[in-house]
């Protein structure tokens, strides 16, 4: 059985599956990040195979887009949990409940 | 190419689990380093696409520079009791199951859709570039504007705060 975009598509709904099973189950804050990368490295995947399986390279420079626009995430998302940390000394989730009645 | 996909793919799913679920090891660290694993693992998959400027770009942007802060980040503090804390098992259990029901509706989907064409492309870096510099030329210097916001962002916001006078 050739591989097709079928199995592509089903490895980044499984990955993207695992990213968010991350940022649900694990409370600290650094790991949740990790999560939210899988599940951007998902869409990526599915993207790139949908641009190889339809011949048309504006797919891949979606991805392009979308990797750089992830780097700027995570270097901005790191800041403000460094921030954080520097305020509170915590990274956990459940630690911060300032809005909670 | 078959046994390729399928090896490429496994190492994927794997390590990404092991990202988000690690039975041994509750260090962010070890996540980090599967992390590495599985971005690597992807840019295979890419290859396997012939997407090659773009499984570079991943391993360089990735694998070289996002891990690399994730680490810095991890390094600058001091993470030793976030690993002794308890799992709370109901709230997890219902993420689980939660999260496998939406992974079912995503597959049901999937398999419900009318195959798409097969002609594959290609894609050569050079036709890549021609296209990011004509066509996609004004997202591009935006892009890089939004680094530099990104950039002038984190240095503000990761500075330590002067004493008010």
């Amino acid at each position: 059985m050739t591989i097709g975009l079928d199995h592509y598509l089903v490895v980044s709904a499984v990955l993207f599956c695992l990213g968010l099973l991350g940022v649900v189950t694990r409370r600290n804050l650094i790991v949740m990040f990790m999560g939210l990368e899988l599940m951007l490295n998902a869409a990526n995947l599915a993207l790139v195979a949908f641009s190889h399986f339809n011949n048309d390279l504006h797919g891949q420079i979606l991805v392009f887009f979308i990797i750089t626009v992830a780097a700027a995430e995570v270097a901005v998302g790191l800041a403000l949990i460094v921030a954080l940390y520097r305020k509170r000394q915590t990274t956990d989730a459940t630690d911060l409940t300032d809005l909670k009645l | 190419m078959d046994l390729l996909f399928y090896i490429f793919s496994a190492l994927t799913l794997l390590c990404g689990l092991l990202v988000a679920f690690n039975p041994f090891s509750r260090n962010p660290v070890t996540s980090a380093m599967f992390l590495v694993l599985t971005i690597i693992s992807m840019s295979g998959l890419f290859v396997l696409l012939q997407a090659y400027f773009l499984a570079a770009v991943q391993i360089l942007v990735y694998a070289g520079a996002v891990i690399v802060l994730f680490l810095f980040v991890i390094m600058l503090m001091d993470l030793k009791e976030a690993e002794h804390r308890r799992y709370r098992k109901i709230a997890t259990g219902i993420g689980t199951l939660a999260v496998v029901g939406l992974g079912f509706i995503i597959a049901g989907t999937v398999r419900a859709a009318e195959p798409l064409a097969t002609e594959t492309a290609a894609g050569e870096t050079r036709e890549l570039g021609r296209l990011l510099f004509t066509e996609y030329l004004l997202p591009f210097e935006i892009v890089s504007v939004l680094l530099l916001v990104a950039m002038v962002g984190c240095i503000l916001l990761s500075k330590r705060e002067e004493a008010p006078e």
